[in-house]
């Protein structure tokens, strides 16, 4: 089949660009190193919406390329269906939208070339974990994103960069090793590590204490990656401590790629969700949701501010997906695009007023939107956005999570999400009052507006939130259609992947 | 320099390790080379060659370890030998699928067989011998800097 | 079984020592610890009663070997875990040239 053979692409284009740029950085101008990866994360977008065009065309649900020819479940595969493009369109929009802006905002920090290696060695890891079909595989890419993301915290190599990131790869380390032996059980107890046969032998044996078990541990694994709120200890620390540019890319889409996107894979598609996962799911997302909304209240640093909003709005995420239903699904599928797309934006705008007013605390600035009219402008969207204001894209999803809960008859969590909500928007009306409004002081009469690349990015993330709400249309629904129809099929991902192997 | 008393070991262990340092790389080649045959491989053999260059820092001092391998370097080959993998995977995906074996395989258990494998496990001792030597280096470099 | 429980009681040893453990380095050794317990339980379940060693070898025909994929995944673990480690232990060195200081407890200028 000729379509699927852009899938390895996926992989094969981020981790080119990384040793290619760690080769030749050292011997050109900085202005090249920029344009290649520029050039390598906009060829990965243009392949995330060819293969939305190509899996819309061909008949089947998956598309599905050997590894070396060899036939699943003997060899590697990797599966591009609607829930792997979407996220492929999330974290590829997101990726090349972050390297134009580091164009100039990693401009203070010293080894340009190193940056982007990591950055494409990150992004490799995304790719992989989520166009692979193979669960050892899928645990390697993970590790992969992980670890550059470890060193991407420790950027800075100041004091607070490195305690965030000990603790970070501590915390990982551990959630690898759950997942590590959640694996070797499974393996051990289907003999299989392609997903799509481990799904087809689970449901034809009986079901005997090994799930459950396997369950807790991927949970606990899982759940420590996406920061769910008993383990989200070590997300403030990293994700503010990280450059402006990586926090975006880590809150906006490496918890959700390695957290998330991997939790809803495995726990729908391979183990199959039982009432007792799902119910769990759901109050540990409410819980996400409430606490760290309450912990957000509190702060003075508008990135640890952010940060804390990432466990929050997972929590929205994941509420949603823990329902079950189709439309649940919608809610918090749509949730994650909207949540990567202006929670992206928002650290963005963080490291814009870090470029141009040196501060991060929010006590510091005042009267900023006279100096920086387009920050101002586009922190204003996002922050409505994520608030939930009417015509912007998380007032859609947010709606449609609610809904959800109140159709299933949670009306509980229901009321949990408009208290979120509601909680969320006093703490974004805090940060617009104390960084762009009142008057401004004098010492920053002199800053200037953030250069061109940065206002691009921060542009184009605020047209997305402001255009989100439009891919509900049914012109473009198929998008998210295909990607809840993918979670709520269930175990017939096996169905899929061995039709698409077998034509 | 590597006569110099003041720096690195005692006589006894650099004269040993100018006998050994030899015998280990030229192991470590070996494993990489049999990866397709016996057990070791790529990995192996890459740890065995980074363990010779470690050895001769150790004995010697850091000095004598970076004149043979320089940090610039290590790190260069690093990249090429990651892209040398990815391009040998990258000729099975232009001829026919990704990591394919398009090579001739040969004869069983002769050195010359087995297609691509033996190619793989070179870049990856490269990739493997290299890494390993920079991770050592990184870390005494960090203590060095301390120390000052 | 018998054998599983014993890598579950070192797991729990490497968790025990990442939990409660001030050190950093001590922390590291931990989570190596761990790393250890989960590549042996990851090895064990491959083992076959009297299975051999899954090596091809000339003129020499196997009848009953051990599942060779374990081993393979496993040294991938190991490859993983060597670079956790290592990029742990450059974090600890730095953190130690700019805190002066391994214990965690006075290591705390991130709060909130």
């Amino acid at each position: 089949m000729p379509g699927a053979n852009i899938i390895p692409l996926f992989v094969i284009i981020p981790l080119f660009t990384a040793f290619f740029i760690s080769l030749i950085g050292r011997f050109i101008k900085s202005t090249y190193v920029d344009i290649v990866s520029g050039l390598s994360s906009f060829l990965l977008l243009i392949f995330s919406f060819w293969g939305l065009a190509i899996l819309g065309r061909c008949p089947e649900t998956a598309l599905v390329y050997k590894i070396g020819g060899w036939l699943p479940p003997f060899g590697i595969c990797m599966v591009l269906d609607g829930l792997s493009n979407f996220m492929l369109v999330t974290v590829n929009i997101i990726a090349f939208l972050v390297v134009i802006y580091s164009f100039n905002y990693m401009e203070k920090y010293t080894d340009k070339p190193k940056f982007y290696t990591l950055f494409f060695l990150m992004l490799t890891g995304m790719n992989g974990v989520i166009v692979t079909g193979d669960l050892f595989n899928l645990f390697v890419f993970l590790e992969i994103a992980s670890i550059s993301s470890y060193a991407l915290v420790a950027f800075g190599t100041e004091a607070e960069e490195l305690e965030a990131s000990f603790k970070y790869a501590i915390m990982g380390s551990v959630a690898s090793a759950f997942i590590f032996i959640g694996i070797a059980f499974l393996y051990g107890f289907t003999s299989t590590l392609n997903m799509a046969d481990m799904a087809r032998v689970l449901s034809a044996k009986p079901s005997n204490w090994a799930v459950p078990f396997v369950s807790v541990l991927f949970l606990m694994g899982f759940g420590l990656k996406s920061a769910l709120v008993p383990f989200h200890a070590w997300l403030p620390d990293a994700h503010s401590s990280a450059p402006a540019s990586i926090s975006a890319m880590l809150s906006g889409v490496l918890i959700k790629t390695l957290g998330v996107y991997a939790l809803a894979r495995i726990f729908f598609n391979v183990i199959g969700a039982s009432g007792t996962v799902l119910s769990v799911l759901m109050f540990l997302g409410a819980l996400s949701m409430l606490v760290a909304v309450i912990l957000a209240l509190s702060q003075w640093d508008l990135k640890r501010l952010l940060a804390y909003h990432s466990i929050s709005q997972i929590g929205y995420v994941v509420l949603g997906i823990g329902l079950g239903t189709p439309l649940g699904i919608l809610g918090g599928l749509f949730h994650l695009f909207n949540h990567s797309i202006f929670k992206s934006l928002l650290f963005l705008n963080s490291g814009a007023i870090d470029y141009s007013a040196r501060t991060r605390d929010l006590r510091e600035m005042s009267g900023l939107r006279k100096k920086l009219p387009v920050t101002a402008g586009t922190n204003l969207i996002a922050s409505m956005s994520i608030a939930g204001i009417p015509p912007l894209n998380g007032f859609f999803s947010k709606l449609i999570i609610i809904l959800a809960c109140v159709q299933k008859g949670h009306i509980g969590y229901a009321l949990a999400a408009v208290i979120a909500s509601v909680l969320t928007l006093a703490s974004f009306m805090k940060v617009q009052k104390f960084a762009f409004l009142g008057p401004l002081k004098e010492k920053y009469q002199a800053i200037k507006e953030v250069p061109p690349a940065m206002k691009f990015a921060m542009v184009s993330l605020a047209t997305i939130c402001i255009l989100g709400g439009l891919l509900l249309l049914p012109s473009f629904s198929f998008f998210l259609n295909n990607a809840v129809n993918v979670l709520s099929d269930g175990r017939d991902y096996a169905l899929a992947v061995f039709g698409a192997v077998l034509k | 320099m590597m006569n110099d008393p003041k720096i690195g070991m005692s006589l006894i262990v650099k004269t040993v390790t100018r006998l050994t340092v030899g015998l280990i790389l030229l192991f470590g080649i070996y494993i990489v080379l049999h990866g397709h045959l016996s057990p070791g491989g790529g990995f192996a053999g890459g740890v065995i060659i980074a363990l010779s260059f470690v050895h001769l820092m150790l004995a010697f001092g850091k000095d004598v370890a970076l004149k043979k391998l320089s940090k610039n370097l290590a790190s260069n080959l690093e990249s090429i030998a990651a892209l040398m993998f990815l391009s040998i995977a990258l000729f099975g995906f232009f001829g026919g699928a990704f990591f394919s074996n398009i090579i001739n395989k040969g004869v069983p258990f002769q050195l010359f067989s087995a297609g691509t494998i033996p190619l793989s496990n070179l870049a990856i001792s490269l990739k493997v011998g290299v890494g390993l030597f920079a991770i050592f280096l990184a870390l005494v470099i960090l203590e060095e800097s301390k120390r000052k | 079984m018998t054998l599983y429980l014993l890598c579950l009681a070192l797991f729990c040893v490497g968790l025990y020592g990442v939990l409660r453990k001030r050190n950093l380095v001590k922390i590291i050794i931990g989570l190596g610890i761990m790393e250890y317990a989960m590549n042996l339980f990851f090895i064990l379940l491959a083992y076959r009663y009297h299975g051999r060693s899954p090596i091809e070898a000339q003129d020499q025909q196997i009848l009953q070997m051990v599942d060779p994929l374990p081993q393979a995944l496993v040294l991938t673990s190991i490859v993983i875990g060597l670079a956790v480690t290592a990029l742990v232990i450059s974090i600890a060195i730095r953190i130690y040239e700019k805190y002066g200081t391994f214990d965690i407890t006075e290591i705390k200028r991130l709060r909130g």
